[in-house]
């Protein structure tokens, strides 16, 4: 390999490594915690069958895959897309602005079932969203 | 090592090298790619409130089981499974393109573009049929004036909302007008050849469904399709737009403009982009299909 400079802003190369050995490990990381969610996926979708899930462990679930998500994010970030071997600057500026994302959901996914307490408390009980006319309703469509 | 020596000694602010000790346009692209990422969360998390605001929504098992060639059967998650194989595979063949870049072997960059812009196209290709499977699919569901009629997914029509029960089922049927009849007898696996449903009476046709094992739903929020193609479609257009850009660096190694230039930087953020895309998947396939 020639240590041709890239551009002339660059002072120093990042040393790669000759093998691809990181590349494959990333690789089979990441399909499997993308089987391991498959899994969890399906045993959500199997309490669901159930006649009651247990929603605050359908709840868990979910968030274990949330979490396995972000750790993929991660390995995809940090390998495949080298910002682990970046300069630490460049890193967080890239890395801090993303932790508006912390308030961003909290903040709206709150807002969100606000309003459906809100929704629920003065259009009655939690019915379908759609309102049944009286004489669909004379007939016992809805309950 | 002489990585750390320049390190030591260099006045990073003094003009005339990068204090990120990386080129303007890779750069750069990692500013697009933070902006993109805000983009894709704001969809996102607007998609989770109204979500959240409301007191059913679609279920993803069973909106999406289906595979092609396999008819009706029941297979959640099989087909979101292979897109989102066939993107980590395209991935993993982009870095190997980057790292072969970084060896300045020509042959070895063109053979994993190749494959990654194989990668790309079979994954729109797969989203294609899904998109074309949701839009053409009948579904009988339950109308907000209390008839039933045969709905496919789009934007303005949702029929993966709660399941309706038979009794409620049964009574719908007697306000259903004669053509829905038509069409929902239509959907029903043993409808077709005997008979010619739209000669039927009322009566023989709800009759013929009833003798049926008809599931019909109530209509979901109409939000779900908006959000749904919204989401999926901006994320397809990256892909697309991905793909045309990593051909356009394959062509660009094949005419050896990168041996000229002397190094291979322009693939690497041709990768930073297309990893950018897989990043996204990840996301959408936990928003849309896990949870």
């Amino acid at each position: 390999m020639s240590a041709q400079v890239s551009s002339p802003e660059i002072t120093f190369h990042a040393e790669h490594s000759g093998t691809t050995k990181r590349i494959w490990r990333t690789f089979w990381l990441l399909s499997a915690l993308t089987i391991v969610e498959l899994a969890i996926g399906l045993l959500i979708y199997n309490m669901h069958k159930g006649e009651h899930p247990n929603h605050t462990l359908v709840l868990a679930f979910k968030g274990m895959v949330c979490i396995l998500t972000l750790a993929k994010a991660y390995y995809i970030v940090s390998v495949f897309m080298h910002l682990g071997d970046e300069v630490r600057n460049l890193i967080m500026t890239i890395v801090v602005p993303l932790c508006l994302f912390i308030w961003f959901i909290a903040a709206f996914l709150w807002d969100g079932n606000s309003w459906k307490v809100l929704r629920n408390r003065y259009n009655g009980t939690p019915a379908p969203i759609e309102k049944v006319t009286p004489a669909a309703k004379e007939k016992g469509a809805k309950d | 090592m002489s990585t750390a020596a320049v390190q030591q000694g260099t006045k990073w602010w003094s003009g005339g090298r990068s204090p990120f000790n990386a080129s303007y346009g890779k750069v750069m692209m990692w500013y697009f790619l933070m902006s993109d990422a805000f983009t894709f969360g704001a969809f996102l998390i607007s998609y989770g409130t109204i979500r959240f605001s409301v007191n059913d929504w679609a279920d993803p098992n069973h909106v999406f089981n289906s595979f092609p060639f396999a008819g009706h059967a029941n297979l959640p998650l099989a087909f979101v499974s292979l897109m989102t194989f066939i993107l980590i595979a395209s991935s993993v063949t982009m870095v190997l393109a980057v790292h072969e870049g970084h060896n300045m072997n020509r042959k070895g960059v063109e053979k994993y573009m190749l494959y990654t812009i194989i990668g790309g196209i079979a994954f729109l290709s797969c989203q294609a049929w899904e998109w074309t499977h949701l839009l053409t699919g009948e579904h009988v569901a339950m109308l907000s004036d209390g008839t039933l009629s045969v709905l496919p997914t789009t934007v303005k029509s949702n029929p993966w909302g709660t399941p309706l029960p038979h009794e409620a089922m049964l009574a719908a049927l007697q306000n259903t007008p004669h053509d829905q009849l038509a069409s929902i007898a239509a959907t029903l696996h043993h409808a077709g050849e005997a008979h010619n449903v739209a000669a039927m009476s009322n009566a023989e046709l709800i009759k013929f469904i009833e003798s049926a094992d008809l599931h019909a739903s109530n209509t979901g929020p109409i939000a779900f399709g908006g959000y749904f193609f919204g989401i999926t479609g901006f994320h397809g257009f990256h892909v697309f737009s991905g793909v045309i850009i990593n051909i356009v660096m394959y062509i660009k190694a094949k005419l050896q403009h990168f041996d000229q230039r002397g190094h291979y930087e322009m693939i690497e953020k041709a990768g930073l982009y297309w990893h950018f895309v897989d990043l996204v998947w990840v996301f959408v396939f936990l928003c849309f299909y896990l949870i």
